[in-house]
Protein backbone atom coordinates (compact mmCIF):
# COMPACT_ATOMS: atom_id res chain seq x y z
CA UNK A 1 0.00 0.00 0.00
CA UNK A 2 3.10 2.17 1.03
CA UNK A 3 4.60 1.72 -2.31
CA UNK A 4 1.33 1.56 -4.01
CA UNK A 5 0.66 5.29 -2.84
CA UNK A 6 4.22 6.24 -3.32
CA UNK A 7 4.38 5.07 -7.40
CA UNK A 8 0.85 6.13 -7.97
CA UNK A 9 0.37 9.56 -6.64
CA UNK A 10 -2.87 8.88 -5.09
CA UNK A 11 -4.25 7.20 -1.92
CA UNK A 12 -7.80 5.72 -4.07
CA UNK A 13 -5.57 4.74 -7.55
CA UNK A 14 -3.57 2.98 -4.81
CA UNK A 15 -6.50 1.72 -2.76
CA UNK A 16 -7.71 0.13 -6.15
CA UNK A 17 -4.07 -1.30 -7.21
CA UNK A 18 -3.68 -2.95 -3.77
CA UNK A 19 -7.38 -4.31 -4.10
CA UNK A 20 -7.71 -5.64 -7.58
CA UNK A 21 -4.02 -7.77 -6.66
CA UNK A 22 -5.87 -9.01 -3.59
CA UNK A 23 -8.92 -10.19 -6.00
CA UNK A 24 -6.00 -11.61 -8.96
CA UNK A 25 -4.45 -13.23 -6.07
CA UNK A 26 -7.38 -15.24 -4.53
CA UNK A 27 -8.26 -15.79 -8.17
CA UNK A 28 -4.56 -17.43 -8.78
CA UNK A 29 -4.45 -18.87 -5.31
CA UNK A 30 -4.05 -22.15 -7.16
CA UNK A 31 -1.12 -21.43 -8.92
CA UNK A 32 0.97 -20.00 -5.90
CA UNK A 33 0.65 -23.29 -4.79
CA UNK A 34 3.60 -22.76 -2.41
CA UNK A 35 5.88 -22.08 -5.25
CA UNK A 36 7.34 -18.71 -3.87
CA UNK A 37 7.69 -16.86 -0.75
CA UNK A 38 3.99 -15.35 -0.34
CA UNK A 39 4.83 -11.74 0.18
CA UNK A 40 7.11 -11.82 -2.69
CA UNK A 41 4.24 -13.46 -4.95
CA UNK A 42 1.33 -10.60 -3.44
CA UNK A 43 4.18 -7.86 -4.46
CA UNK A 44 5.15 -9.15 -7.57
CA UNK A 45 0.95 -9.15 -8.50
CA UNK A 46 0.80 -5.98 -7.26
CA UNK A 47 3.28 -4.67 -9.42
CA UNK A 48 1.75 -5.47 -12.55
CA UNK A 49 -1.46 -3.69 -11.32
CA UNK A 50 0.12 -0.37 -10.65
CA UNK A 51 2.15 -0.64 -13.79
CA UNK A 52 -1.71 -1.02 -15.70
CA UNK A 53 -2.83 1.62 -13.56
CA UNK A 54 0.71 4.04 -15.04
CA UNK A 55 -0.73 3.25 -18.43
CA UNK A 56 -4.16 4.22 -18.65
CA UNK A 57 -3.85 7.32 -16.56
CA UNK A 58 -1.38 8.16 -19.24
CA UNK A 59 -3.87 7.54 -21.78
CA UNK A 60 -5.87 9.60 -19.95
CA UNK A 61 -3.08 12.61 -19.85
CA UNK A 62 -2.72 14.94 -22.34
CA UNK A 63 1.03 15.35 -23.81
CA UNK A 64 2.98 16.98 -21.85
CA UNK A 65 5.44 19.88 -22.89
CA UNK A 66 9.66 19.82 -22.95
CA UNK A 67 11.21 20.44 -19.35
CA UNK A 68 13.16 22.98 -19.10
CA UNK A 69 16.78 22.37 -16.88
CA UNK A 70 17.03 26.01 -15.88
CA UNK A 71 16.37 24.75 -12.30
CA UNK A 72 19.33 22.10 -12.32
CA UNK A 73 21.78 24.18 -13.94
CA UNK A 74 20.81 26.62 -10.95
CA UNK A 75 22.57 23.98 -8.65
CA UNK A 76 25.92 25.29 -10.22
CA UNK A 77 28.07 28.06 -10.09
CA UNK A 78 29.04 29.90 -13.54
CA UNK A 79 32.15 27.36 -13.61
CA UNK A 80 30.13 24.95 -13.64
CA UNK A 81 31.06 23.89 -9.96
CA UNK A 82 28.31 22.18 -7.03
CA UNK A 83 27.09 25.42 -4.91
CA UNK A 84 26.32 22.68 -2.40
CA UNK A 85 29.03 19.67 -2.89
CA UNK A 86 27.67 16.13 -2.68
CA UNK A 87 28.60 14.89 0.87
CA UNK A 88 30.17 11.34 1.90
CA UNK A 89 27.44 9.17 3.64
CA UNK A 90 28.29 6.78 5.92
CA UNK A 91 28.76 3.66 3.67
CA UNK A 92 25.90 1.51 4.98
CA UNK A 93 23.55 4.71 5.26
CA UNK A 94 20.67 2.71 3.28
CA UNK A 95 21.13 -0.04 6.02
CA UNK A 96 19.85 2.42 9.00
CA UNK A 97 16.16 2.52 9.44
CA UNK A 98 16.65 6.98 10.02
CA UNK A 99 18.06 7.06 6.47
CA UNK A 100 14.94 5.25 4.56
CA UNK A 101 12.62 7.24 6.88
CA UNK A 102 14.17 9.83 5.55
CA UNK A 103 14.08 8.60 1.86
CA UNK A 104 10.69 7.81 1.81
CA UNK A 105 9.50 11.07 3.53
CA UNK A 106 11.85 12.58 0.27
CA UNK A 107 10.36 10.88 -2.21
CA UNK A 108 6.66 12.05 -1.29
CA UNK A 109 8.02 15.31 -1.74
CA UNK A 110 9.20 14.89 -5.14
CA UNK A 111 6.85 16.03 -7.95
CA UNK A 112 4.57 13.62 -9.17
CA UNK A 113 5.67 12.70 -12.35
CA UNK A 114 9.26 12.64 -11.40
CA UNK A 115 8.72 10.69 -8.27
CA UNK A 116 7.06 7.94 -10.77
CA UNK A 117 9.53 7.48 -13.29
CA UNK A 118 12.13 7.70 -10.43
CA UNK A 119 9.91 4.56 -8.44
CA UNK A 120 9.60 3.07 -12.35
CA UNK A 121 13.64 3.04 -12.84
CA UNK A 122 14.67 2.15 -9.08
CA UNK A 123 12.32 -0.33 -7.64
CA UNK A 124 10.10 -1.88 -10.41
CA UNK A 125 13.72 -1.77 -12.42
CA UNK A 126 12.40 -0.96 -15.58
CA UNK A 127 14.74 0.02 -18.77
CA UNK A 128 14.43 3.94 -19.48
CA UNK A 129 12.98 3.23 -23.26
CA UNK A 130 10.36 0.95 -21.38
CA UNK A 131 9.37 3.82 -19.27
CA UNK A 132 9.16 6.35 -22.50
CA UNK A 133 6.77 4.09 -23.93
CA UNK A 134 4.80 3.59 -21.10
CA UNK A 135 4.36 6.71 -20.17
CA UNK A 136 4.48 8.36 -24.04
CA UNK A 137 7.34 10.42 -22.63
CA UNK A 138 10.73 11.62 -24.84
CA UNK A 139 14.12 9.65 -23.84
CA UNK A 140 15.40 12.99 -23.15
CA UNK A 141 12.49 14.11 -20.82
CA UNK A 142 12.89 10.63 -19.44
CA UNK A 143 16.50 11.43 -18.51
CA UNK A 144 16.02 14.92 -17.52
CA UNK A 145 13.39 13.54 -14.83
CA UNK A 146 15.45 11.06 -13.48
CA UNK A 147 18.54 13.66 -13.22
CA UNK A 148 16.12 15.70 -11.51
CA UNK A 149 14.92 13.19 -8.87
CA UNK A 150 18.18 12.50 -7.86
CA UNK A 151 19.56 15.52 -7.46
CA UNK A 152 16.59 16.67 -5.35
CA UNK A 153 16.76 13.22 -3.15
CA UNK A 154 20.38 13.72 -2.45
CA UNK A 155 19.53 17.51 -1.21
CA UNK A 156 16.62 16.64 0.80
CA UNK A 157 18.68 13.71 2.38
CA UNK A 158 21.32 15.91 3.27
CA UNK A 159 19.06 18.62 4.49
CA UNK A 160 17.58 15.78 6.53
CA UNK A 161 20.87 15.51 8.58
CA UNK A 162 20.50 11.51 8.52
CA UNK A 163 23.09 11.22 6.11
CA UNK A 164 25.83 11.83 8.73
CA UNK A 165 27.93 9.71 9.69
CA UNK B 1 37.99 18.59 -19.53
CA UNK B 2 34.45 18.64 -18.13
CA UNK B 3 32.78 20.72 -15.45
CA UNK B 4 30.44 18.94 -12.28
CA UNK B 5 27.48 20.09 -13.56
CA UNK B 6 28.55 18.02 -17.00
CA UNK B 7 29.82 15.21 -14.53
CA UNK B 8 26.60 14.80 -12.37
CA UNK B 9 24.93 14.35 -15.93
CA UNK B 10 26.96 12.03 -17.11
CA UNK B 11 27.06 10.37 -13.32
CA UNK B 12 22.97 10.06 -13.87
CA UNK B 13 22.72 8.80 -16.83
CA UNK B 14 25.55 6.10 -16.41
CA UNK B 15 23.22 4.81 -13.58
CA UNK B 16 20.27 4.21 -16.33
CA UNK B 17 22.11 2.91 -19.49
CA UNK B 18 26.29 2.86 -20.71
CA UNK B 19 27.75 6.21 -21.49
CA UNK B 20 29.86 5.80 -25.10
CA UNK B 21 33.27 5.56 -24.72
CA UNK B 22 34.00 8.80 -25.04
CA UNK B 23 31.74 9.97 -22.15
CA UNK B 24 32.99 7.62 -20.02
CA UNK B 25 36.80 8.41 -20.31
CA UNK B 26 35.69 11.95 -19.79
CA UNK B 27 33.66 11.18 -16.97
CA UNK B 28 36.35 8.96 -15.43
CA UNK B 29 38.97 11.66 -15.51
CA UNK B 30 36.87 14.39 -14.27
CA UNK B 31 36.34 11.85 -11.36
CA UNK B 32 40.05 11.01 -10.42
CA UNK B 33 40.10 14.66 -9.71
CA UNK B 34 37.05 15.42 -7.98
CA UNK B 35 35.85 14.49 -4.37
CA UNK B 36 32.09 15.92 -4.65
CA UNK B 37 31.22 14.16 -8.08
CA UNK B 38 32.38 11.26 -6.34
CA UNK B 39 30.49 11.64 -3.52
CA UNK B 40 27.49 11.91 -5.79
CA UNK B 41 28.07 8.94 -7.70
CA UNK B 42 28.28 6.93 -4.46
CA UNK B 43 24.86 8.76 -3.50
CA UNK B 44 23.21 7.88 -6.86
CA UNK B 45 23.78 4.24 -5.54
CA UNK B 46 22.79 4.45 -2.38
CA UNK B 47 19.73 6.14 -3.39
CA UNK B 48 19.00 3.01 -5.49
CA UNK B 49 19.72 0.74 -2.69
CA UNK B 50 17.95 2.57 -0.13
CA UNK B 51 14.86 2.44 -2.47
CA UNK B 52 14.98 -1.15 -2.59
CA UNK B 53 15.28 -1.23 1.17
CA UNK B 54 12.05 0.66 1.83
CA UNK B 55 9.94 -1.76 -0.50
CA UNK B 56 11.85 -5.32 0.93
Amino acid sequence: MRFASLELRSREAAEDAVQEALLAALAAEKSFAGRSNLRTWLTGILKHKIVDAIRRSTRERPPETELSTDDLDALFDASGHWRDPPQPWPDQAYEQKAFIEALEMCLAMLPARTGQVFLMREHLGFETDDICKELAITPTHCWVLLYRARMALRQCLEKSGFTKP
Amino acid sequence: MIDCREASRLISQNADQPLPLGRRLQLRLHLLVCDACTNFRRQVRQLRKGVRAIFR
